[in-house]
């Protein structure tokens, strides 16, 4: 785009100075025991929660629906062992708020039985829309985070027509190893995951983009897709946001998507490398998504690594797995760049969560904040060439307007500016908090809007009320008029 | 692993959980490193006098800062400790003739960091740059002071400490035998008795690389502080944008007027290597606060710097021009920074999302 985007560098992202993804992403895969107990969320992707189908008191099986999909946009959720329903209700949800939301608790039996998964050994025979099908009864959603649900997104992408997979083998928080775990002890699966994609969604051609610091991953990888030369192997710059879809995008095709757009308007779709993992199970195998791989890390976790775990495993018990050497200051779902904070360890994983991380203070430095001395490093860091010193500045005085015409809209919140800011600014957290006020303003608009059509029905109604009263009356004196003209003949 | 994880965790942070290590303070000191090889080279040039004003004016413009946070109300001691008013006395001392009397550094220092800094709300908050502002405020005040400079005695010929400490206190000036007038000076004094550059300067222009010549102390050692400039690239605290295009707006002029009358107009090796033309591109132009934010903003604030300084000095009534030439763009990087902004990730340079061509999809 012309001359000063030359000039504005590419040099966007940060590179932590240490990913601490090893030793953790080093560690041989660990298989979690079962716990006593599992919570299981019933909104753990992006749209309609799931609706419970089993009651309290009911035996369920390991892979057996519990939860049927709520709407269009929805995913089912399953049974990820044996045991009984002990309640259905609130738990705390993986967010900071700590707000309550539904989950299925069930107490485990330890037996494990599980039911019968209907394998098929060649879904290419299949049509697209029955793969589709199955992906979405599987429970499948996109496991890099976004948790978008996979089946209606193949959907979008064969209406589209897309041409290009893109396979975000990125993984760019720093700490994080799942998905290099499962492309290291997994490739024919993940690779067999894309060819069902390329199938289900009509894409000709798949670019799997992988981080260079994950060279183990890239070679299991290139091995796997040898056969498929549809499917190539993309090696990219360790940079965070890599893992980022529209930053992924860009390296990759060179494309930009446009600003509100998907990336399916420009002819890709992302699906991250775990995900197409889960994909080849449910559609080969016939197994629902529920387990998951986890990357338990950070500096208080005594044996850091890889954990085959359950979903809606409490964080505690996994924590319990993986030893603590000390009270960790702050836990964290997710990466520590992007990631929740837990309010305490009570919480269960969820689908989408790739990691916990239990953090000793030294490794969140929390400093007091000092004012902003316009260095320009959070400029330069921003993956979406957005200025976030300026948007701050506007926040601060409450004009969330002026920040919205800096495109705040497109900030993804990915934290590169926070995390380069010499004055340890909470950029992102004033970021937060300005777009909850403006969708908080335009709701009000919205019901003040819908107030004002009620009230304006309710005067259109009295007006209509009245008219029809007066011609009424008026009706009625015509007709007595009428009647004492006919009935008085006489003067 | 008796860790207690019952207990609920304390105030729930936002993301990221997770900083680069950096704090303005050890920006500062950075700066300060860099500069501090050009400053050592100085002082050795001009002697105590030089020593002393470069101490009284850090002194003054950290008192300024001082007594300022002070009648705020604000944090006197964890402010000073970020070095910033120590840099801003620092820079401006590196302007001064380096024998000007003691009270030059005084109010120069406190000017800058009250007038300049502090009045607009403190670190952050300046629009203009604060070590210019007491130069300029210096300059206009008390012009003989500002431009009497001497030749640098390289420890040789040096004053000894009680001759040092006459000049910088006793009042009793410069002696006369040492004052010698800076190449940009004398060119344009020379120009304005109507003697030609190629008159004045017929044994060549006083120009070298090593800086032995009159002048501040942060023209003088020219390559010293080219080399603190690099380093301070090298370390990721400046970017490239703002000294390339100064230089090369002062250089650009310079060249092409050089080339069609050189009896009028010095080359442009002079303007880079004299004056503050080095000092100011990387030192000076490069101050966070008061230039542009976004790269491509700093392309065009450098430029105007640049392009200013050689206007100035070619047909201004002062023979240097940095000082105002940055001080003229300090008052345009608000809107510099509105005009000149980076392009949106998937929107075009007018902020409208990009519109897929058809073909293409
Ligand atoms: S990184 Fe921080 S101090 Fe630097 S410009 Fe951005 S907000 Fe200001
Ligand atoms: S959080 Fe938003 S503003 Fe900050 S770097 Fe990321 S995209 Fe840019």
């Amino acid at each position: 785009m012309g001359i000063l985007d030359i000039f504005n560098g590419k040099g966007w992202g940060v590179h932590p100075h240490d990913d601490h993804k090893r030793p953790a992403a080093d560690v041989p895969l660990r298989v979690m025991p079962l716990p006593k107990r599992l919570c299981v969320p019933l909104l753990q992707h992006v749209g309609a929660p799931a609706t419970p189908l089993v009651a309290v008191g009911d035996r369920v099986l390991r892979g057996q629906l519990i939860a049927g999909p709520g709407g269009r946009l929805s995913a089912p959720v399953h049974a990820p062992s044996s045991g009984v329903v002990t309640a259905i209700g609130e738990v705390t949800a993986p967010h900071p708020s700590g707000l309550p939301f539904a989950a299925i608790t069930i107490t485990l039996d330890g037996l494990d039985e599980g039911i019968d998964f209907p394998a098929v050994p060649d879904p290419f025979t299949l049509a697209p829309a029955e793969v589709a099908q199955k992906i979405a009864d599987a429970g499948i959603v996109g496991l890099g985070g976004a948790t978008f649900p996979s089946a209606p997104k193949a959907e979008l992408g064969r209406k589209l027509a897309v041409q290009t997979l893109i396979i975000n083998g990125g993984e760019c928080e720093p700490y994080l190893s799942s998905d290099d775990s499962v492309m290291r002890e997994r490739a024919a699966d993940v690779i067999d995951g894309v060819r069902i994609l390329m199938h289900t969604t009509g894409a000709q051609n798949a670019l799997v983009g992988i981080e260079d610091n994950k060279p183990e991953a890239i070679a299991a990888m290139r091995l796997a897709v040898e056969a498929f030369p549809a499917i190539s192997i993309r090696p990219v710059p360790a940079r965070y946001p890599m893992g980022s879809d529209r930053q992924l995008v860009q390296v990759l095709t060179g494309k930009e998507v446009p600003s509100g757009a998907r990336t399916a308007s420009i002819g890709v779709l992302v699906n991250n490398v775990s995900t197409c993992a889960a994909i080849h199970r449910a559609v080969r195998l016939g197994e629902p998504l529920y387990r998951r791989i986890v990357t338990v890390n950070g500096g208080a976790v005594a044996e850091p690594g890889n954990v085959l775990a359950p979903i809606g495993v409490l964080v505690e018990d996994l924590l319990a797995f993986a030893g603590l050497k000390e009270t960790p200051a702050r836990l964290v779902m997710g990466g520590p760049m992007m990631g929740v904070a837990l309010p305490h360890a009570q919480v269960p994983t969820v689908k989408g969560c790739g990691g916990i991380l239990a953090l000793t203070a030294a490794e969140i430095t929390v400093e007091e904040p000092s004012p902003c001395i316009r260095c320009g490093s959070c400029v330069n860091a921003c993956p979406m060439g957005l200025m976030p010193l300026e948007m701050a500045a506007r926040i601060k005085v409450g004009d969330y307007d002026g920040a919205d015409k800096l495109a705040l809209d497109d900030c993804l919140a990915c934290g590169c500016c926070a995390y380069v800011c010499p004055s340890h600014i909470p950029l992102v957290q004033s970021f937060f908090h300005a777009k909850g006020e403006i969708w908080k303003r335009a709701q009000q608009k919205k019901r003040n809007e819908f107030t004002k059509e009620l009230a304006q029905a309710r005067k259109d109604r009295l007006e209509r009320e009245a008219r029809e009263r007066a011609e009424a009356a008026a009706k009625r004196k015509a007709a007595r008029a009428a009647q004492q003209a006919s009935g008085t003949p006489e003067v | 692993m008796n860790t207690s994880l019952s207990t609920s965790l304390p105030a729930v942070a936002a993301s990221p959980h997770a900083q680069a290590q950096g704090s303005i303070g050890s920006v500062m000191a950075k700066v300060m490193l860099a500069l501090a090889p050009a400053t050592v080279c100085g002082l050795w040039f001009f002697g105590w006098p030089a020593f002393s004003l470069w101490l009284i004016t850090i002194l003054a413009a950290v008192l300024g800062e001082a007594l300022c946070l002070r009648l705020m109300g604000k944090p006197v001691q964890a402010t000073l400790l970020d070095g910033s008013a120590v840099l801003t006395g620092w820079l401006l001392a590196l302007s001064l003739p380096p024998w000007a009397p003691w009270w030059i550094g005084v109010v120069g220092g406190l000017f800058a960091t009250i007038i300049g800094k502090q009045v607009f709300g403190g670190v952050g908050q300046n629009l203009f740059n604060p070590a210019m502002i007491g130069r300029v405020a210096l300059l206009v005040s008390f012009p003989v002071q500002m431009t009497a400079w001497v030749a640098p005695a390289m420890g040789v010929h040096a004053p000894g400490l009680a001759e040092s400490l006459q000049i910088t206190f006793g009042g009793a000036g410069i002696p006369d035998a040492m004052t010698s007038a800076s190449l940009l000076g004398q060119a344009k004094t020379e120009l304005s008795r109507g003697v030609d550059l190629l008159h004045t300067f017929a044994n060549g222009l006083p120009t070298s690389f090593s800086g032995v010549r009159p002048g501040s102390l942060g023209e003088t050692a020219v390559v010293l502080i080219a080399a603190g400039g690099v380093a301070m690239l090298f370390m990721g605290i400046i970017s490239w944008h703002i000294p390339v295009s100064m230089l090369a707006a002062i250089a650009i002029p310079a060249l092409i007027a050089h080339g069609i009358n050189p009896a009028r107009y010095l080359d442009a090796g002079a303007h880079v290597l004299s004056g503050g033309a080095m000092l100011g591109a990387f030192f000076i132009a490069t101050d966070y606060v008061s230039s542009p934010s976004s790269r491509a903003g700093q392309l065009v604030f450098g430029a105007g710097c640049g392009f200013l300084t050689w206007v100035i000095r070619t047909y201004g009534g002062y023979p240097e021009g940095v000082a105002f030439a940055v001080l003229l763009m300090n008052a345009l990087t608000p809107a510099i920074d509105r005009l000149v902004k980076p392009r949106v990730y998937g929107r075009d340079y007018k902020g409208q999302p990009i519109v897929l061509d058809k073909k293409e999809k």
